[in-house]
């Protein structure tokens, strides 16, 4: 298992250099010059100059290549142009904000994706089938901002039962242990803030998980409907188990081994949706920061942010094979 | 041999009812499998509506698309704005139509790029093998390591926000996708006799690629690129709504959903129409999509 480990891991660091390499080129290879656009374009040529040798522009891309990835790896990613302060402390305080939501979305997701799927799978074309198609349809097919929009005018600004935006109300204040508010307040005993953090987080969450809601469904569904056609089901059954024994026992035990891998796909669009989704909600994570960062063209935010995400991107994926090894020994000795 | 056949087995084969089953092209029953499945028919038709809708946006448009009305700002729908008005008080119907243009030209321009790249790259890789294949498909998984949106978001801030760098963006970041599936069916396609006997007549390996591998690995990517076109637009969507796709007063859909969410309290119907209209471009889409799976591999019908 150890040796499945090492070996998945150290087949990661071409893919990561690979991913280094071009978000790097990114900005080195395409029209532009990273110094103009720093001072604008009435720079004199000898600031230019002066900016580029600072910055170490002036030398061979390659050289410029190892010393921003030699920086990178120790996590200085430069400074943002707008604060002035690291990329890297910019970006850290914001990571659990983020977390919170997307531990939110991957909960309704799973609560809700999977249920559907099982119920669409095993009383196939029936109103359960059509209705838990139609979910999954519409919630790869709804844009995620507008969803979000949709769902703040109507809980919100309609019938006001839910907050429209933010982490947590003003009143509330919280002792910090994991950042996570909802946790915090659950772990110093501080139920009211805990509950108002969980009602902020509600709308959010649901809006991001949408897409990945619709995808873990079809793919449960999928899955399951394969599972229940196998000998063994069929064994079970003639064993004298009940129903719904065999279908959760038997069946969804072995139809969610495919569905592991799909949720660490999912990780790609939770990723991209946190930057829709944080905006809309006006939620202090990281994919707000980058959204602002977008607007004010910040390059070295956006940059750090891109590899970032793709870091965590492959490293969720990494565990997801992992895991996946972990439940099928047949991956493992394959 | 055929020579000295009867004339009159001939005539009895092709008309005995076996054989004028063969006359049926799969492409033929593909369609049929296709037509008969409701959903999929939906989206076409919607497809179909959407497209006259883009092209002859001008002249079913009540108004033009930046024509301001500043004393009728955010006004709810009416008879005269069925869609009502709104930040600048122009009629969000006729830009809803106007988007509808930029939004399918998006969709299709992106999606054709990427469809040319990616499979020309992934039959390449499966034909060529070896070392083509694996600097190919190196390259691929490094892209495909980026969340896609991500690697969008990246291409388009380092090159400047606009329509044009949006359907480069999101072409590029969307081939990996179709190279893969040509790879794959290249690789089991390549062993077939045909392909073997086009060598054999001394065929290039640009005329096999494209004669012979191209059309019978056809199937899988027209289905990825009915889905793609979906995406596609989703993505483009969400560029726009965040400021770095088409920029104002263009009316394309992302960009008036993000104009209009800072009145979602007073005029929510300004941002409702632009986005049922990308919910539904893209559902039809994905419902032709699915349709187009079921049909043309009936082997994997319902896996949906």
């Amino acid at each position: 298992m150890i040796r499945y480990i090492g070996n998945r891991a150290i087949a990661l660091i071409p893919i990561l250099l690979g991913v280094s390499a071009a978000a790097f080129l990114l900005i080195h290879l395409l029209p532009g010059d990273p110094a103009t656009v720093f001072l604008g374009e009435h720079a004199t040529p000898e600031s230019i100059a002066r900016v580029q040798h600072e910055f170490g522009l002036d030398r061979p891309l390659p050289v410029q290549y190892g010393v921003y990835l030699w920086h990178a790896i120790r996590g200085d990613f430069g400074d943002s142009l707008e604060t002035h302060r690291q990329v890297i402390v910019e970006f850290l305080p914001r990571c659990p904000a983020t977390i919170e939501l997307s531990l939110g979305a991957i909960t309704v997701a799973l609560l809700v994706g999977i249920p559907i799927g099982l119920l669409s799978a095993t009383k196939p074309n029936s109103i359960f089938d059509r209705i838990g198609m139609a979910v999954a349809l519409a919630g790869v097919s709804l844009p995620v901002f507008w969803l979000g929009l949709m769902l703040v005018y109507i809980f919100s600004v309609y019938f006001h039962t839910l907050p429209t935006s933010g982490q947590i109300g003003i009143d509330y204040s919280l002792l910090a242990i994991t950042h996570i508010d909802v946790l915090d307040g659950l772990l110093t005993g501080n139920l009211p803030a805990a509950w108002d953090a969980l009602r902020h987080l509600i709308l959010p969450s649901i809006t991001l998980a949408s897409y990945s809601t619709a995808i873990i469904a079809r793919m449960t569904r999928a899955s399951m409907k394969d599972a229940l056609h196998q000998d063994y089901i069929r064994t079970a059954r003639a064993k004298g188990m009940a129903g719904w024994g065999v279908i959760i026992g038997h069946g969804l035990r072995n139809a969610l081994l495919p569905v592991i891998t799909v949720i660490g796909l999912q990780v790609g669009s939770l990723l991209t949706g946190a930057i829709l989704t944080e905006t809309i909600f006006s939620w202090p994570g990281v994919g707000r920061f980058m959204y602002d960062s977008i607007l004010f063209r910040d390059y070295p935010v956006i940059l750090a942010g891109i590899l970032l995400f793709s870091l965590v991107f492959v490293l969720v994926n990494l565990c997801v094979d992992v895991l996946y090894a972990f439940l099928d020994p047949r991956i493992r000795y394959a | 041999m055929l020579s000295s056949t009867p004339e009159s087995a001939t005539r009895s084969l092709t008309t005995h009812p076996v054989m004028r089953r063969s006359d049926r092209s799969a492409l033929r029953m593909a369609l049929r499998r296709f037509w008969r499945n409701g959903n999929a028919k939906t989206g076409f038709f919607l497809i179909a509506l959407f497209a006259l809708i883009a092209v002859f946006g001008p002249k079913i448009a009540p108004e033009g698309f930046d024509e301001e009305n500043l004393s009728g700002r955010l006004n709810p729908p009416t008879q005269l704005h069925w869609f009502g008005t709104d930040e600048l008080g122009r009629d969000v119907l006729s830009r809803v139509i106007y988007g509808a243009r930029i939004s399918m030209t998006v969709g299709l321009v992106a999606v054709s790029g990427a469809l040319a790249t990616g499979s020309l790259l992934g039959i390449t890789a499966g034909y060529g093998g070896g070392i083509v294949d694996g600097a190919i498909m190196r390259v691929m998984d490094v892209m495909l390591a980026f969340p896609s949106v991500i690697l969008a978001i990246g291409i388009v801030a380092m090159r400047g926000p606009g329509l044009n760098n949006t359907i480069l963006a999101v072409s590029i970041v969307n081939i990996p996708v179709y190279a893969r599936v040509a790879r794959a069916s290249t690789l089991s396609i390549k062993e077939h006799e045909y392909v073997t006997a086009a060598r054999a007549i001394g065929a290039r390996g640009w005329r096999v690629l494209l004669r012979a591998i191209l059309p019978n690995a056809a199937s899988p990517l027209v289905v990825q690129a009915t889905l793609g076109v979906a995406g596609a637009i989703l993505d483009a969507a969400a560029l726009g709504f965040l400021g770095l796709g088409a920029q104002p007063p263009a009316p394309e859909w992302g960009v008036m959903l993000s104009d209009s969410y800072k009145y979602l309290l007073t005029a929510f119907w300004a941002a409702l129409a632009p986005g049922a209209a990308i919910a539904i471009v893209v559902l039809s889409f994905n419902l032709a999509g699915d349709g187009l799976h079921d049909a043309l591999d009936p082997r994997l019908s319902g896996s949906f």
